[in-house]
């Protein structure tokens, strides 16, 4: 990229401004490193977090397509995503009303506040702006500090890479996260359960199924030697990383892991402060193993 | 025991309303057991996903709605993408979920929430069990 500016539309979504603030304030700390200025939309609302899958149900794409309003209000055609949620509901809604005019124009007609949908904005997730727009080559160049001798596994989940055609990757074996970890200098581990899901929102209506996933693959990661379990999903990280205390209950052999965001990874690896890092907003502290390995 | 065997093709209001809010065409399962097989949430299911479109196509509205599974389905998307007819099984979840939502039969209650795990747990969290499963 050089010494030029990418300026690309920015909605964060909910989350990342409250349970997963140190996933925003790390990325926002590695942008302004690679050179990417992330506008926040302005008035940006809640983006539904699912998309509705019933055909006959319409109601429920209004709030992701008002927030792609507000993009194309800000005269972008760009939008970047950090959480697997909101990128997953925003662009598929967005697919939809590209594919379905007839939707389209039923969302249009129902919103008479904002100018209408023209369906022109593009959604990506911040992996896809870093490996197209800047380049693995170009992250690279600005690590100060690589992650030598850190041993990190990937965790995809679901909302990042499937259904075909949504996600960023492929898949049954997504490697994207894998190609950024290498190019910070770290160990990366290939984990069989990196796609499978977390437990998502039944942590809020039962626990323990949320407990069982998060043995399943944190037991997984561990076996295979991993340090870290490195993903870009808030509610995943907050399933593995704060269900670990109900798994420890209900499994009392099971040895807690650390949990981190890629981009509190490349913000270690660019050298930033730990005031870009968060560790307030972990269950188990990654600060010892991150001493242990010389990075902290 | 004596078994009947009827020739009369299986007609289910439910299930061909089903059918008609997902536009997925339920007779298109031939069994494989793929989505089964790779269903990360199976343990706590009473019924396979690959017996819930069993189910459908011989009409059996009453035992797939009354069924554990419908609601432990996460739309996680794995079975979707691995059948090999093309079938969005989560989005055939879905829809039978909703049957029983537009009812007015929620599963979870705001109201009933613990006060601290609202304070903890992410909002993308509480807002797509919502979402999921009340009306």
């Amino acid at each position: 990229m050089g010494c030029g500016v990418l300026k690309i539309a920015y909605y964060p979504g909910c989350t990342v401004k409250t349970t997963a603030k140190n996933f925003e304030i790390s990325t926002l700390a590695v942008a302004r490193e690679l050179g990417i200025e992330m506008i926040e939309i302005p008035n940006w609302t809640c983006c539904g977090t699912v998309f509705s899958l019933s055909t006959d149900d319409v109601m429920h794409h209004i709030a992701p397509i008002r927030n792609l309003i507000r993009v194309q209000e800000m005269g972008y055609d760009r939008v970047v995503t950090i959480c697997s949620m909101c990128f997953n509901t925003l662009k598929r809604a967005n697919v939809l009303v590209k594919e379905d005019r007839e939707k389209l124009n039923t969302i249009n007609l129902f919103m008479n506040e904002e100018e209408d949908y023209r369906a022109e904005v593009t959604v990506y997730h911040l992996l896809e702006i870093l490996k197209n727009d800047i380049g693995f080559d170009e992250v690279a160049k600005h690590v100060k500090k690589p992650l030598k001798g850190l041993k990190v596994v990937p965790y995809y989940g679901c909302l990042l890479v499937r259904p075909k055609g949504i996600g960023i990757d492929d898949v049954e074996n997504p490697l994207i996260m894998h190609d950024l970890l290498k190019a910070l200098g770290a160990d990366v581990i290939d984990d069989p359960f990196k796609i499978e899901c977390c437990g998502a929102y039944h942590t809020v209506d039962n626990k323990n199924l949320v407990a069982e996933r998060t043995y399943k693959i944190i037991s997984s990661t561990k076996s295979r030697g991993g340090d870290v379990l490195v993903l870009s999903c808030p509610l995943c990280d907050y399933n593995l990383d704060f269900r670990q205390k109900e798994t420890l209950a209900l499994h009392p052999e099971f040895q807690q892991m650390p949990v981190m965001y890629f981009t509190q990874l490349m913000a270690l690896a660019f050298g930033l402060g730990e005031e870009y890092l968060g560790f307030e907003y972990h269950y188990v502290d990654p600060r010892p193993i991150l001493k242990e390995k010389n990075l902290l | 025991m004596l078994t009947m065997v009827y020739r009369e093709p299986v007609s289910n209001e439910i299930i061909k309303r089903a059918e008609e809010i997902s536009g997925e065409n339920f007779m298109a399962c031939y069994q494989c057991g793929r989505c089964s097989a790779g269903c990360p949430m199976v343990p706590e299911m009473d019924l396979l996903p690959n017996q819930v479109l069993r189910y459908a196509q011989l009409g059996l509205a009453d035992e797939i709605l009354k069924s554990k599974t419908i609601w432990v389905c996460s739309s996680c998307f794995m079975c979707t993408v691995r059948c090999p007819k093309g079938i969005d099984i989560a989005r055939v979840m879905e829809v039978l979920w909703q049957i029983v939502l537009r009812k007015n039969n929620a599963c979870i209650h705001a109201s009933k929430i613990d006060q601290k795990d609202l304070e903890d747990m992410p909002q993308i969290a509480i807002v797509s069990a919502l979402r999921k499963c009340s009306s």
